[in-house]
């Protein structure tokens, strides 16, 4: 057969960039654990970051070193290290290639960071299980191999609308943790500093749902797999000057693109909704197979998931309790249908593919008859892949392949 | 000159398959033939059958379409390549001009495709990372019970008394067997309960709106499964001619539609079985 030409998403210059407030950021962890001159503690994703950053802790984020697991694909030789002490292949892949990193002594920051030899050692583990009880488990874990704390937030699941009553509790529980954190970092809370990490906080994701936004265009400037990607920063920095000097930079290059017409990938033709968590050991792969159909994955629940529209530098404790509450995988089913259906038509979507990840079930909203419903109403075609975030094991490549290719035609036929 | 014919390769996993095809969408060559590892090499064998069956020269081809597992490994496919589902939609859409569900069983693959009455793709399902119920499954427990693949049909055919197998996984279920084969149950009754076990693997991935068309190489050789996903969907499925071509002929189709894009067709050839 004729070689065809591939065709390859765009590179965002900004990524330079990015890597360089990444490579800062990794510096300052290992210099804080190494030299003791700033406690660590680690945090779920969507754990209090902000009130970390307040009381001085350098924050070092276990879900983004196990997506780093996945994407350098080093996690699925590292996830029977935790099934042989006892963890489930069926749980949390994050959890598992994580734990099995720790086992194993190795982790790509050592690679990617010369210098760095191991992850961040903690002075405590904070979570909140907004996400998944695994993350508590994940924390307990390190909490007796290290003798270190943990201690976090137990939040409530399937909510509908969050009510005052939900948010009293998350914020009790939140001022519960002060304390405990005082005594470790050897400080007592300055509220200015918190309003002010909230502030930020706040300030970065207005941007970064800016940046996401500008896939409204058509062409797409920007597309999932970029998302994965550039959302680095609104995850380990958020809270912090340097998140919101990179998302200006971003926004206008990005900005730049719609302006001047540039879509991440060539001649787009059908504009795709990507629901569920990213195969990190496929990115490459998945960028690529969509753009050789000239496809763009331009918006996704995920990437959306770093936007937190609730937080208010004026009430902060109270307003993060809000904004960890409003997040999509907290919420139920109905609130769900009703975002995905507002998603496909802000994003002016042609198709959306459900990733069902093996071992994230909170991740994967296709177990429940939702892409049905969603289809139904909107009329918008719909596929599941089988799949998993870190575990590659669950993975067929072929399949997924196979299943796209003939999701993409079927859009194009059905025009 | 010779007489335009138009060609689809469907290189699956198991088999390929070829079909050669005129303007008026007829059937007029085929062949098929295990894929083995060079998929490039068999594929041309059953292009030069087919051509052979068909009585036409080689530059008559005035367009070819693979799919199927291998259809980027085709050297000489020098126009494009289409999914399997797609093939299949394709023909579901030539053959049938109704709401259809098309359930293919492939060497690996089980898909079950819904056409709507205008012959679009209204959706599409196929298996998971896992082979029960597929081609692969029954090929496995031919192996396990020394029973030719060709013999099966008329084996279960034979059947008083099925048994039943509770397993997902085509591992677990060779267990199963074994273990009935232990407690003295007839082979018949096996292998009907190994058809069971195809079928409603199949049959439990989706509904089924409308007439139901079987296609694949495990429906063209064991008949009986249609029977049997016709009793378990409460009305007679169809088994068109050529069930294991459906993917090729698609394929075919698509190469005419490259050379006539409103080329499709409102009458049904002489030939088809519509059940």
């Amino acid at each position: 057969m004729a070689e065809e030409k591939k065709t390859t998403r765009k590179k965002i210059h900004a990524a330079d960039r990015m890597n360089r407030i990444m490579a800062d950021y990794f510096y300052g962890l290992n210099e804080a654990a190494t030299t003791g001159k700033r406690k660590v503690a680690w945090c779920t994703s969507v754990g209090p970051a902000e009130l970390l950053h307040a009381l001085g802790f350098a924050v070092h984020f276990p879900e983004n070193h196990a997506a780093m697991l996945g994407a350098t694909r080093m996690s699925t030789d590292l996830i029977p290290e935790a099934n042989a002490i006892g963890y489930s292949p069926d749980i949390c892949s994050y959890l598992t290639a994580d734990i099995g990193a720790y086992l194993k002594g190795i982790t790509p920051l050592a690679k990617a960071y010369p210098g760095i030899a191991s992850v961040p050692r903690p002075d405590v583990l904070v979570y909140n299980t907004n996400q998944c009880r695994d993350v508590q488990d994940w924390m307990a874990w390190y909490s007796k191999r290290l003798g270190v704390p943990s201690i976090g937030v137990t939040s409530p699941k399937n909510v509908n609308d969050v009510t005052d009553a939900h948010i009293d509790d998350v914020t009790r529980q939140i001022e519960a943790l002060i304390p405990t954190l005082e005594g470790i970092a050897g400080v007592t809370l300055d509220m200015d500093r918190l309003r002010e990490a909230v502030a930020l906080s706040r300030e970065c994701t207005e941007l970064w749902k800016r940046v996401l936004e500008t896939a409204i265009a058509s062409p797409a400037p920007l597309t999932f797999f970029d998302g994965t990607i550039h959302m680095g920063p609104a995850v380990v920095l958020r809270g912090t000057r340097e998140a919101i000097d990179y998302y200006n930079v971003l926004l206008a290059e990005l900005e730049q693109r719609v302006t001047d017409g540039v879509g991440a990938v060539d001649g787009e033709t059908s504009r795709i909704y990507w629901e569920g968590m990213p195969v990190w050991g496929r990115l490459r792969q998945h960028s690529e197979l969509f753009a050789n159909l000239h496809s763009a994955v331009l918006a996704s629940t995920y990437c959306s998931s770093w936007i937190f529209p609730s937080f208010d530098g004026s009430d902060p404790i109270r307003s993060m309790a809000k904004a960890y509450l409003e997040l999509f995988i907290v919420r139920s089913d109905r609130y769900k249908e009703e975002y995905i259906k507002g998603m496909l038509e802000k994003f002016r979507i042609d198709g959306i593919i459900y990733h069902d990840a093996k071992t994230c079930p909170y991740n994967s909203n296709s177990r429940y008859g939702l892409p049905g419903r969603v289809e139904a109403e909107t009329g918008v075609p719909s596929l599941v892949i089988s799949g998993d975030l870190n575990d590659l094991r669950c993975v067929s490549d072929e399949q997924t392949k196979t299943n796209v290719e003939a999701f993409i035609e079927q859009i194009a036929e059905g025009r | 000159m010779s007489t335009p014919i138009f060609v689809g390769l469907d290189i699956g996993s198991s088999r390929t398959k070829v079909a050669v095809i005129d303007a008026g969408h007829q059937v007029l060559g085929h062949a098929v033939r295990k894929s083995g590892t060079d998929f490039s090499a068999t594929a041309a064998a059953c292009l030069e059958e087919s051509l052979e069956m068909a009585g036409s020269p080689r530059d008559g081809i005035a367009s070819a379409v693979s799919t199927g597992y291998g259809r980027a490994n085709v050297a000489f496919v020098t126009t494009q390549s289409k999914t399997e589902i797609g093939c299949l939609s394709r023909y579901g859409r030539d053959r049938f001009h109704e709401a259809i569900t098309i359930i293919d069983i492939g060497g690996q693959d089980n898909k079950v495709i819904k056409l709507d009455g205008d012959g679009r793709r209204a959706s599409f399902k196929m298996n998971r990372k896992c082979a029960a119920g597929t081609g692969a499954f029954l090929e496995e427990m031919s192996l396990r019970l020394d029973i030719a693949l060709e013999a099966m049909d008329g084996l279960a055919r034979q059947s008083t008394e099925m048994v039943k197998l509770g397993s997902y996984c085509t591992v677990f279920s060779a267990t199963e067997v074994l273990e009935n084969i232990r407690n003295g149950k007839k082979v018949p009754d096996i292998v009907k309960g190994l058809f069971y076990s195809v079928v409603k693997r199949v049959l439990e991935m989706d509904s089924h709106a409308g007439r139901v068309v079987m296609t694949g190489g495990v429906v063209a050789h064991n008949p009986y499964i249609v029977e049997m996903a016709g009793e378990m969907v409460g009305r007679p499925v169809v088994l068109p001619e050529f069930p294991q071509l459906a993917g090729a002929i698609g394929a075919a189709l698509y190469a005419l539609d490259e050379t006539d894009p409103i080329g499709i067709r409102n009458t049904i050839p002489a030939g088809e079985t519509h059940g």
